[in-house]
């Protein structure tokens, strides 16, 4: 394994002496933003190569508006809050689920499965299953929509946060400030999408789209191919990723969503109102969306004063620049979500390198 | 109606009359019976010949009660026996206080207390006083443990965060994570099957082995919650000292470690049951190592790290497998499954 490290470490530093100027790679995935920081890979890379984390972390890019709407939803006796984990520590305005919580009708699920079954267990209650997570949570999102539709389970509603990590990706080359020169591209979200679906990054915008797996040799290796392509002057499309990785991905996977969501315009922490970027229950599915059953608009709602996450997201600067991080902002008490979910950037700055950068 | 009432506890067996006294002679002192205990005095009476004796208390409310390789009878042996261990002393009395559940089935509380007989008995240990309270259903999630344990401190154990300097070595006596991550996956209603066992154990026979046969233990400590990433921590920060530990001689179930990944676990914080961390002086390594390796419980003993000069803020660091180097914290709470 070391002399593939190697190799790797040796691609990096050829890149950096021939480019002469910093490099900024940004992966994608919360999952490699942990494993970067987890294996200490930053120590280990050339100081011109500069690794930024992106909008890939779930609970970091949904917007404070969403946030508020559960909020809402948990204070009604008629409601039965399910979500994942991450989700309940989130602060919005006033609260947190986890705050809310004690009132018994949070309750966390690790599966879209057990929020459909708390639906049925529950029939005097509406269960909203709070649905965040990219193109790797929306088909399993999906399968419950359908079959609660198939089983009429018409206490069950979903409050669809789902989002695209294609066109956040197009949204960040095309801002003024961009200053990416790559993206090693999320492993999961690429099982189901295919790494095919970054090929209109590196044609639109001549910027290397690698793919890696979440192991430190993945991930040196997906990097090292990345500075061999800045290097060459050519950027490409590949996936380090065989394993598990096609080009064309789960089209099983696909044909669920596409049959039960579109495409919408959508807001994200960050980033802003971003064309096609979130998924919307399809019509013929509306009495299972929470949006319609309640009345419910999502509008942008202002952060946190002092939270800088939104920065963060886009890359524009790290954790410890934010005035907020580690001093009003810590994984106990959290302002903003890259401080609160586990694969935020925030947090695993602060587990993995807080003393580092002071 | 009748039958299935004898079948389970009531709240009157917490009332101090018949039914109390039933619950103890037909239930407990059959699996716990010594000379001291079925006295059935105020207090215990414990002969003693030492000067020095460890002393210490811990409350056990595991959920679920029974899991691969124990339960909670078993852990509120082991638990307060590892506490007396690695202060540097041998356990020789226990006490017990169960908080059961108006309505906790008699069939489950013999298990634990059978469970508790065995694992005293197979460390010399003896239960020799108790309590018994029950409380409305609902109160106390089925049963709560309490154990307090007195040991005669080892003459030779001369152990302490002063005693620990730069150049020192860390000898863990195992694989880590077991005990938590089987917690977790059989807690959590996570559907996924493996071999997961708890590691949950006494350690009083091998660290009273290693006290007694070596002279350059400088400290001892039980990983249990936080993990290994605490009690390097708590080294580090009381000693003023960095401690700097090796990935890859860090032994871990693949097991273990495949399900810390999948559901975002960093093994490093997660509990023990029945491993120790020893700080020893560089000396003495090949001889703790021996021993380790010669009993059931440290057959997988391993050098992780040493003990390092500290230049600013002390820090606990791990060299990552591919060469990296990053800071392990202090665990700072409740962990949550990832969603993505």
């Amino acid at each position: 394994m070391l002399d593939r490290i190697q190799k790797a470490q040796n691609l990096c530093r050829a890149a950096c002496k021939q480019l002469a100027r910093q490099i900024n790679i940004m992966e994608v995935c919360g999952t490699h933003t942990v494993s970067i920081f987890r294996n200490g890979i930053r120590a280990t890379l050339p100081k011109e190569l500069k690794l930024l984390s992106g909008p890939g972390c779930p609970v970091c890019v949904t917007e404070q508006g969403y946030i508020d709407i559960v909020l809402q939803l948990a204070d009604r006796d008629d409601c039965l809050i399910a979500t994942y984990g991450d989700m309940i520590r989130v602060p919005g305005k006033n609260s947190s689920l986890e705050r809310k919580q004690s009132k018994a009708n949070v309750k966390v699920v690790l599966s879209s499965e057990d929020a459909l079954q708390l639906a049925k267990d529950n029939p005097e209650k509406t269960v909203v299953f709070v649905a965040v997570g990219f193109e790797t949570t929306a088909p399993s999102t999906a399968v419950v929509v359908k079959e609660a539709a198939q089983q009429d389970v018409d206490n069950f509603c979903i409050l669809s946060g789902h989002k695209l990590v294609t066109p956040a990706m197009r949204a960040l080359l095309s801002a003024k400030n961009d200053k990416i020169d790559a993206f090693l591209c999320p492993g999961h979200v690429s099982v189901i999408i295919g790494y095919g679906a970054f090929a209109e990054i590196v044609e639109d915008f001549n910027r290397p789209c690698v793919v890696a797996g979440f192991g430190p040799l993945q991930i040196m290796e997906g990097l090292g191919e990345i500075c061999r392509q800045l290097a060459s002057g050519k950027a490409e499309l590949k996936s380090m990723y065989d394993a598990v990785v096609t080009k064309e991905g789960n089209i099983a996977a696909q044909k669920i969503v596409a049959e039960c969501f579109d495409a919408a315009d959508g807001y994200w922490r960050g980033l802003g109102k971003i064309d096609k970027s979130t998924l919307k229950l399809k019509e013929k599915y509306s009495r299972f969306d929470a949006f319609t059953r309640f009345k419910i608009n999502e509008t942008p709602s202002e952060e946190k004063t002092g939270c800088r996450c939104g920065e963060v997201l886009c890359g524009l600067i790290e954790p410890p620049e934010c005035g907020l991080f580690d001093k009003n902002c810590t994984p106990q008490e959290p302002v903003g979500p890259c401080m609160v979910s586990s694969e935020g950037a925030c947090a695993a700055w602060f587990k993995y390198g807080r003393e580092r950068a002071h | 109606m009748t039958e299935a009432k004898n079948d389970r506890i009531l709240l009157a067996h917490g009332g101090g009359g018949q039914l109390t006294d039933d619950l103890i002679r037909r239930h407990i002192l059959p699996s716990l019976n010594n000379e001291i205990l079925s006295e059935l005095g105020d207090s215990a009476k414990l002969n003693v010949a030492s000067k020095s004796l460890c002393f210490t208390t811990d409350s056990y409310v595991v959920k679920p009660l029974f899991f691969n390789g124990g339960d909670i009878g078993k852990l509120a042996v082991c638990g307060t026996i590892n506490d007396l261990a690695v202060a540097g002393s041998r356990p020789v009395a226990l006490s017990l206080s169960l908080i059961i559940e108006d309505g906790f089935e008699f069939k489950l509380l013999d298990r634990i207390l059978a469970s508790i007989g065995e694992t005293a008995r197979e460390n010399n240990v003896n239960i020799i006083t108790g309590d018994t309270k029950t409380v409305e259903a609902g109160a106390a999630d089925g049963i709560f443990i309490n154990t307090a344990g007195i040991g005669v401190k080892l003459t030779g154990a001369d152990m302490g965060f002063d005693k620990i300097a730069a150049g020192d070595k860390i000898i863990i006596n195992g694989t880590i994570g077991d005990h938590g991550m089987t917690i977790i996956s059989q807690r959590e209603d996570i559907k996924f099957q493996s071999q997961m066992q708890s590691d949950c154990a006494p350690l009083a026979g091998l660290t009273c082995e290693l006290l007694e046969n070596t002279n350059g233990i400088k400290f001892m400590r039980d990983p249990t919650r936080g993990g290994l990433a605490a009690s390097l921590n708590e080294i580090s920060r009381t000693s003023r000292l960095s401690i700097e530990i090796r990935e890859v001689d860090i032994p871990i179930k693949p097991v273990v470690q495949a399900a810390a990944d999948m559901l975002g676990f960093d093994v490093l914080t997660i509990a023990n049951e029945g491993k120790f961390i020893a700080i020893v002086s560089p000396e003495s390594v090949d001889d703790c190592l021996r021993i380790c390796k010669n009993h059931p419980l440290g057959k997988q003993a391993k050098v992780i790290g040493e003990v390092c000069r500290s230049s600013d803020v002390p820090l606990v660091e791990l060299i990552t497998q591919i060469g990296g180097k990053r800071i392990v914290q202090m665990p700072y709470g409740r962990e949550l499954p990832r969603i993505c």
